[in-house]
């Protein structure tokens, strides 16, 4: 039996040495790493996909997910190629990234930041995930990119238009390509200009949240710029349902617009509650009254049904955009799923593939070198027309869709037409004016 | 005058919805004792019998339209309705639009087998089990009900107007001396709030002027001595949990067309409606409809601007505050009698 020497300064030693041990996160104490965080091997290469299977985004996130899988099968040289063929960099062949087949594994966000952080961590720590992407909120991209950031893990985000995602909360290691409420607000108000007029008094209703917040403000700021007034600004819960005491008094406040800075489930019920009270037909200081959606989406057309029509909004894609890259993509989605992609789907296909050429052209999955690629890109051929990954914040330039509701739509896809593609210098701002900082990248290991 | 004539009609048609709730949830804790945390489910369901009928109704067949071309450039498929082969286009494309009034008559019997079959098949296995596992298993069932609709139906709201004779509003003020557009209310929104107001009639006459009725009050009052009397009140209990889905049914099927209707709807007014049946007293029918109505006027008083200007915020907690407040002075709520639900 052999005996126990412990001493007290060895139990120190011993206790001290656990502890860092223990307190060390799995993510920087995993095997085989190379540097920086989960390095791929030879063969493969694991890309962890994010989205909202549960709750009130499951659909969108469903459609994000299609997207993912059409961009993993694409990789691999599998299905059409879809827009590696219009990409306007040629890194990318077909052959997984860097000779490394791509697999993918999923998380569910719920739309809810603490059970995205907590799925985002889990594909990085258990399943070797060296990029995270996808989401349909502001608060869960600025959560999971916060943890990506810490993780030493790239964040492509996936559907976020909250100015604070690569504004005030940006990270070295994330990246948008989705638009924002700032630009939304640039693009819309001269077209709201040349319909509606100069002399015009809006009344806001905001979802009482971070992106709702920024929407309204990006709004006013471009409205009022141009003569508008803003009568008043009521911020709504974003449980709310029934909105008919928020929307009834707005045709005696003296407004004869109403902006419903609402998305996904309140956006179609305010709509629909506002078409309900007659503010579609009205008539307020001699004028028509108009409804204007600051951020459309074709699955929320959907929700919202008819009450859309003539509806102005803005739009980071649409399918029937008649571009090569445009098109192509709908060819490929919709042969694969028999119908057309939706914007969340675009920008997560796209953020893939120039996750994937960025890791090309640097010759390095090290996040680091990522990002430097990624840093000041300019690409074109992926449906936007020619786009920049401005280096200060992480954030695409590119030019944004105005869109309207449609009055006839010859299908249930058909709901939206675009009105204008308002060109990337119009919604072009100074890196700074939102504050934040984007600190250094971090590598993980 | 006029905000505050606009807010009472608002509140009137939010608090019709959660009436109905109540009312329900009331009948089944007052016949069976039970806590049912499904019956948000049950409104939820109500709302896809009409999401159901309207689907039914619309069953198309293809028809290709070459003139036109879809998403892919092929020629269009367009979806014809066998309703416009069978009785034309006109009456076709109007028996479509009706489909949310039609949906009444289509969700009554649904509704109550539903009813039954939670009642026989789950919850009577609880009766004699804690309040505490009667909520349990009635919110397990209330999530996997959502689960199983947003399975066959998506997570996206889905639009069921109202049949185009109700779409619009009727201009209230100008009908009664105020400027035009002071008092606008939606027209169905007024259907809504009479639906609503029949149906409470309606079961309050059962329980009232039924020999039905009279045993069922009866058994509420006291079940022991109906029974000794030889009267199998489980049995008339359980019809009792199936009219009480069927009400729930109806509000959400008539309330289709004010909130386009998706698998979350039902837990939307669940908390809501107990605090209704706690504030208008345990098992006091009255007291449901009264509650259900006062934190409806309320819940709109407490959205208009001036009032959240002044209290930031208070638009989303009265219904709990003013629950707070009738509790603290009249602890068995509104309308609640002693001795009932008290051991």
């Amino acid at each position: 039996m052999s005996k126990l020497n412990l001493t007290r300064r060895g139990a120190l030693k011993a206790g001290a040495a656990a502890g860092a041990g223990l307190a060390l996160p799995t993510y920087l104490s995993a095997a085989g790493h190379a540097g920086f965080t989960n390095a791929p091997g030879d063969s493969s290469v694991t890309l962890g996909f994010n989205v909202p299977q549960t709750g009130p985004y499951a659909d969108e996130g469903a459609d994000e997910l299609r997207a993912f899988e059409l961009a993993v099968e694409h990789l691999n040289g599998g299905g059409d190629g879809g827009m590696l063929n219009t990409f306007s960099s040629k890194a990318l062949d077909g052959t997984g990234i860097l000779g490394r087949k791509v697999e993918y594994v999923t998380g569910d966000t719920q739309t809810k930041p603490d059970a995205a952080r907590a799925s985002a961590r889990s594909m990085i720590e258990k399943d070797g995930a060296i990029m995270i992407s996808g989401g349909s909120s502001s608060g869960v991209a600025v959560a999971v990119q916060a943890l990506c950031q810490e993780a030493g893990v790239i964040f492509m985000a996936g559907l976020t238009h909250s100015n604070d995602t690569t504004g005030k909360d940006k990270k070295a290691n994330g990246f948008r390509h989705f638009f924002n409420s700032y630009m939304s607000g640039a693009a819309l108000a001269p077209i709201l200009a040349n319909n509606y007029g100069t002399d015009r008094k809006a009344y806001h209703l905001t979802a009482d949240y971070n992106w709702g917040y920024t929407t309204e403000e990006a709004v006013r700021t471009s409205t009022e710029a141009m003569g508008w007034e803003t009568v008043a600004a009521v911020k709504t819960p974003l449980a709310q349902t029934d909105f008919s005491s928020y929307i009834a008094p707005v045709l005696n406040s003296g407004a004869d617009v109403l902006v419903l800075n609402h998305y996904g489930g309140n956006m179609v019920n305010s709509l629909t509650n506002a078409v309900q009270f007659g503010l579609r037909a009205a008539e307020a200081n001699g004028k028509n009254f108009e409804i204007v959606v600051p951020l459309y989406s074709r699955l929320m057309a959907k929700g919202a049904g008819e009450n859309v029509a003539g509806i102005f909004g803005s739009t980071n894609w649409h399918w029937s955009l008649p571009d090569e890259g445009s098109q192509t993509f709908t060819r490929s989605f919709g042969t694969k799923y028999g119908f057309p992609p939706s914007q969340a789907a675009h920008t997560c296909y796209v953020q893939t593939l120039l996750y994937a050429d960025a890791v090309s052209r640097a010759g390095s999955f090290n996040p680091c070198a990522v990002a430097e690629a990624l840093e000041g890109f300019e690409f074109d051929g992926l449906g936007n027309g020619p786009t920049l990954y401005r280096a200060e914040d992480h954030q695409c330039f590119k030019d944004v869709l105005v869109v309207k509701g449609k009055e006839n739509p010859d299908n249930e896809f058909d709901l939206l037409e675009i009105v204008e593609v308002t060109p990337a210098a119009q919604v072009t701002y100074d890196a700074s004016i939102f504050g934040g900082d984007l600190g250094s990248c971090n590598p993980g290991a | 005058m006029d905000q505050i004539i606009l807010q009472i009609l608002n509140g009137l048609d939010k608090g019709s919805a959660y009436a109905l709730i109540a009312l329900g949830l009331t009948l089944i804790f007052g016949t069976l004792g039970v806590v049912n945390f499904a019956h948000g489910a049950l409104f939820m369901l109500g709302a896809f019998c009409t999401v159901t009928l309207s689907r039914m109704l619309s069953l198309s067949h293809e028809v290709v339209d070459e003139t036109r071309t879809d998403f892919l450039g092929n020629p269009l498929k367009v979806d014809v309705p066998y309703l416009y082969d069978i009785f034309g286009e006109t009456t076709g494309a109007a028996i479509i639009d009706w489909a949310v009034p039609l949906s009444i008559l289509f969700s009554i019997p649904i509704m109550i087998l539903i009813g039954i079959a939670m009642e026989r098949g789950l919850i009577k296995h609880f009766y004699k089990r804690p309040h505490a596992d009667q909520i349990l298993v009635t919110f397990g069932l209330a999530i996997v009900l959502q689960e199983i609709i947003k399975y066959y139906f998506g997570a996206n709201q889905i639009p069921t107007p109202a049949p185009e004779a109700f779409v619009g509003s009727f201009d209230f003020g100008a009908a009664i001396g105020f400027d035009p557009n002071a008092i606008i209310y939606p027209y169905w929104r007024i259907v809504y709030f009479f639906f609503a107001m029949t149906l409470i009639a309606g079961v309050f006459a059962f329980l009232q002027f039924t020999t039905f009725g009279m045993v069922v009050r009866a058994g509420m009052a006291d079940r022991e001595t109906v029974q000794l009397l030889g009267i199998n009140i489980d049995r008339r209990f359980t019809i009792m949990f199936g009219i009480a889905a069927a009400v729930a049914g109806l509000a959400g099927v008539m309330y289709t067309p004010i909130v386009s209707p998706n698998y979350h709807m039902g837990m939307d007014f669940l908390v809501i409606s107990f605090v209704v049946v706690v504030v208008g007293g345990m098992g006091s029918l009255p007291g449901a409809v009264l509650a259900g109505f006062v934190l409806g006027i309320l819940e709109s008083f407490a959205s208009m601007r001036e009032i959240i200007e002044l209290l930031p915020g208070i638009n989303q907690v009265v219904i709990y505050l003013a629950a707070i407040l009738i509790l603290l002075t009249r602890p068995r709520g509104l309308l609640g009698r002693k001795g009932v639900m008290e051991d």
